[in-house]
């Protein structure tokens, strides 16, 4: 496979089958959400659900908005990008044990893009920090072999 | 509040996927405020690492 073709899904130039019509050349508006540890959300997911999302003071149903995204990029025969920002979720408690965050597109219903793991959390009237990997093959958020 | 009476605690978990700090204060035994940094150190997708997954 092409890597440039890998770095071009990233962008949305190609499509092999039904798909929306973009309504502009911009990136689309993305946001990531907490989920409970007890919650089932996997590869298998498609789309964003409040069922197994995390609740308590502070937090916003469907999450925060992730600001930018570095320009796809490829190295190597690995396509890829990370979010430019951590996500920070300010002064939340959130007192049922969580670990997974769910990427989804909001410009797109919702569809899910994809669920990363960490060490269980809770939050008591304080801030919780997910700092983004390097944005680089092998440790970037996103990326396409 | 008088700031001596809480009781500071932190911790980290040190792995292959993630750096996790932490910091708690205490007052009287109960817990007031515990704030957490996660910094993913490479795309874990529910737990696996895959080739590719978007």
């Amino acid at each position: 496979m092409c890597t440039s073709f890998k770095t071009q899904l990233l962008t949305g130039t190609h499509s092999f089958g039904t798909a929306p019509i973009r309504a502009a050349t911009t990136a689309d508006t993305f946001n990531a959400a907490l989920y409970l540890a007890s919650a089932t959300i996997n590869a298998a997911t498609t789309v964003y659900s409040a069922t197994g999302e995390v609740t308590g003071t502070g937090y916003t149903p469907g999450g925060i908005s992730i600001t930018s995204w570095n320009a796809p990029a490829a190295t190597g025969t690995t396509a890829f990008t990370t979010p430019t920002a951590s996500f920070v979720y300010t002064t939340v408690t959130l007192s049922t044990s969580f670990d997974s965050v769910l990427i989804y597109n909001v410009t797109q219903g919702n569809k899910a893009v994809s669920v990363h793991t960490f060490g269980a959390q809770t939050i008591t009237a304080g801030t919780f920090t997910l700092t983004m990997p390097t944005n680089a093959a092998g440790t970037a958020l996103l990326q396409i072999a | 509040m008088d700031d001596s009476l809480l009781e500071h605690r932190a911790g980290n978990i040190d792995n292959d996927n993630e750096l996790t700090t932490w910091v708690e204060y205490w007052l009287d035994g109960e817990l007031v405020h515990r704030s957490v940094h996660v910094t993913l150190k490479k795309y874990t997708v529910t737990g696996e690492t895959i080739a590719a997954f978007f």
